[in-house]
């Protein structure tokens, strides 16, 4: 009897050495992605060439479209995504913002487009590394947006992604950022899934009513104006409000079928079972550093724990305001910056310290810009971040509110 | 490749088809010739068809909320998106009737565009569309020579000299658009050898036009077709004259009928009258003149106006097509 290459490809779990684009690229394959279109930019781009291959090779069927823009690019899947077909597709840095109109339109209309966003510094000046602005920038726009730490979490996190994203509570768009070079680039061990799992796992989409097809006449995105545009925008807030539930229960199903993941699909905790006094908290592949950081001074005696945010939207403001709202002091790490801002801090900041803001006890709550356009984020910059957060607890006030680490001044 | 409708050329006015796809509920201005276009174009496809388009005043004036006018799916897309948009809904049809996951049949995707979306921003989108072989759609410039739907304003594909609310004739500045409209239908048809239809009509001659859409439609592949459409608005003139300024336009050898079919160029209606000799073209300034638009022009901006058609009828290659000079004989 013979296999196609799909089959071989997929038939039996394995463990293989991937960067974390790859692993995307895998779970395109493995999700049956119809669309999927490209337009090069680094970091993102490695996931397309992988894309490429597996369907050069004939190990995956699907329309793979080279745009002539990142605007076109996202504008393909979304009309792909109208008639019913599942898409993928991706960007970086300034490429995401040159589609920046369609992508406001997608979560509009509450297409359930994937995107990978590569994450990457926005010109100018140039810069390939890693800053998290890019992906950022639709938090207000209906985008459910996951930052991703590792390979594995990336080919595990984008299977429930379409699965999510097209789940009719939700219909809404949904971004895997990952860090540039640090996760799209880095490789890593993944246990590659079956087919034959993933099936189990994660149904064909569904458009239904909303499917644009002739023998279904709807008139898609009319002009609503103040007659109806206040109506639309609070469905998609119901939307999004729903978005926790259907990501608990997918996130759930998941560890069942595939047998890994976390105790919350919002958050990871790390050293804090003893409710250390001083909590990090960051996004992304900054997760290694902090651990090692974290290891080295729990040895030194301190107690410090890290709270990764997975989640950006929808925000886990309870399991957040849980898993901090019992530390003396939070040290918030930004891989972002929001010029001009409340204290003139980082993104994320402002998103935890409003998230506290409802406790009666509040921790003291610390911000620092770090890693900008991919530098390094180090073991002792990390210590640098503690000591300053210790501080605020030792005088019970914070002297500067956002701090810049590992900058030349 | 999806198969494609049949959709045999029509024979005679009186057999283009009776059933609509545009109808009631939309608000375009009295006149609006490009109204017009579009209902010629969906009775020209018929039902199994899903329009998209693009901002503009074919969306904004067509599709008010609750009171759309299409019988047939209809979507919206971006201003410059026509291109994509026409991609992305043959991709995901095409996709998913490969896999099986969709009944294999052959449905008719059309993208339209306004002059602004698609000679100006939505250019290299639509250049990107028309090189998917594997995909069978049709992207329609509707071209009224105006951002019309946004108060007026010059387009790349406005006329020299036209007076919109972005080229006022001034007390200093008589002439404020001193660009020449593009000349975007054989741009596209040059650019890319491997598209098998490019058209260019005119809802005054509507026989010509409905089939322009039928052979685009069945021909396979991505196609294009640009249509003029006088608008009362923005070319300032009394709503009843749109029929005949669309004529004039094509009379005065202005606007010029053809498609491109398999790289075979054939001129249609008076167009094709003009090209052979049978008829003289009409001096332009009856066309201008009728127009407010152009009310600001003097004699000489009025010679100046007449020798840019008369050399694109007698000193290109392919007369009133391809802006190349004759080779010396």
């Amino acid at each position: 009897m013979t296999t196609t290459v799909e089959e071989q490809l997929f038939m039996t779990e394995k463990e293989e050495l991937i960067s974390g684009s790859e692993a995307v690229a895998i779970a395109c394959a493995l999700a049956d992605v119809d669309v999927i279109t490209a337009y090069p930019i680094r970091p993102y781009d490695t996931v397309m060439q992988y894309v490429s291959q597996l369907k050069a090779n004939g190990a995956f069927d699907c329309d793979f479209i080279v745009a002539e823009s990142e605007h076109s690019q996202f504008e393909i899947v979304k009309h792909a995504s109208s008639v019913g077909a599942r898409t993928f597709c991706g960007s970086s840095g300034v490429g995401w913002f040159y589609a920046f109109e369609a992508i406001a339109v997608t979560a509009g209309l509450r297409l359930p487009v994937v995107a990978m966003v590569g994450n990457r510094a926005l010109d100018d000046p140039g810069a390939f590394g890693v800053e998290h602005n890019d992906a950022l920038a639709v938090r207000d726009l209906g985008w459910m947006l996951y930052w991703v730490a590792t390979a594995q979490e990336a080919l595990d996190m984008a299977l429930m992604a379409w699965r999510i994203a097209e789940d009719p509570r939700a219909f809404l768009p949904m971004a895997l950022s990952c860090d540039g070079s640090f996760l799209t680039h880095s490789q890593a061990i993944v246990n590659v899934p079956t087919q034959e799992q993933v099936n189990r796992f994660l149904p064909g989409y569904d458009r239904g009513k909303l499917q644009l097809h002739p023998d279904n006449p709807i008139t898609v995105a009319p002009q609503v104006n103040e007659d109806w545009l206040m109506e639309i925008r609070r469905q998609s807030n119901e939307a999004m409000t729903r978005t926790p539930a259907v990501i608990k229960e997918v996130y759930e199903e998941f560890k069942q079928v595939f047998g890994r993941g976390d105790p919350s699909p919002f958050i990871e905790e790390y050293m804090m079972d003893d409710d250390p006094d001083i909590v990090l908290m960051g996004m992304g592949t900054l997760a290694l550093p902090v651990r090692v950081a974290i290891r080295r001074m729990r040895e030194q005696g301190k107690k410090v724990g890290f709270v990764r945010l997975k989640f950006f939207r929808p925000f886990a403001t309870e399991e957040v305001q849980q898993a901090l709202g019992g530390a003396k002091a939070v040290a918030v790490v930004d891989r972002d910056y929001s010029f001009g801002s409340p204290s003139f801090g980082g993104v994320l900041f402002n998103e935890v310290r409003a998230a506290l803001y409802p406790l009666e006890k509040r921790p003291h709550v610390v911000n620092f810009i770090a890693g900008l356009g991919g530098r390094e984020v180090r073991v002792r910059d990390v210590e640098e971040m503690v000591e300053i957060t210790q501080k605020a607890i030792d005088t019970g006030k914070i002297e500067q509110e956002c701090n810049w680490i590992g900058v030349r001044e | 490749m999806t198969l494609v409708q049949d959709l045999p050329q029509v024979r005679g006015v009186k057999n283009i088809p009776i059933q609509e796809g545009f109808t009631s509920g939309h608000r375009t201005c009295q006149g609006c010739e490009s109204a017009l276009t579009m209902r010629l174009m969906i009775k020209a496809a018929g039902p199994r068809t899903i329009v998209v388009g693009s901002t503009g005043c074919m969306y904004v004036a067509n599709t008010t909320y609750y009171s759309t006018p299409w019988v047939v799916p209809w979507m919206h897309t971006q201003l410059g998106s026509s291109g994509a948009a026409a991609t992305g809904t043959a991709a995901g049809l095409a996709s998913m009737m490969r896999k099986g996951k969709m009944k294999d049949e052959p449905i008719n995707v059309i993208a339209f565009c306004g002059d602004g979306g698609g000679v100006d921003m939505g250019l290299a989108g639509i250049s990107a569309a028309l090189q998917h072989d594997e995909y069978n759609l049709l992207i329609l410039c509707y071209d009224n020579e105006s951002y019309a739907n946004t108060d007026i304003q010059v387009s790349g594909s406005s006329p020299w000299g036209a007076n919109s609310t972005f080229s006022p004739p001034g007390k200093v500045h008589r002439i404020m658009n001193k660009r020449w409209k593009k000349n975007t239908a054989p741009m596209l048809a040059a650019g890319h050898p491997s598209c098998r239809y490019v058209a260019t009509a005119c809802a005054s001659y509507g026989l010509d036009f409905t089939n322009k859409i039928r052979r685009a439609l069945t021909i396979g592949g991505p196609t294009f077709i640009h249509v003029i459409d006088p608008c009362p608005k923005g070319w300032d003139y009394d709503p009843k004259y749109s029929h005949e300024l669309g004529m004039l336009a094509v009379e005065t050898g202005l606007w010029v009928q053809y498609e491109i079919a398999d790289g075979e160029l054939t001129l249609s209606g008076p167009s094709r009258a003009i090209q052979s000799g049978v008829r003289q073209r009409k001096p332009v300034q009856e066309y201008l003149q009728r127009q407010g638009r152009f009310a600001h022009l003097n004699e000489e901006d009025l010679e100046f106006f007449q020798s840019r058609v008369d050399e694109s009828w007698d000193e290109w290659w392919l007369p009133g097509v391809v802006p190349f000079k004759k080779p010396e004989e």
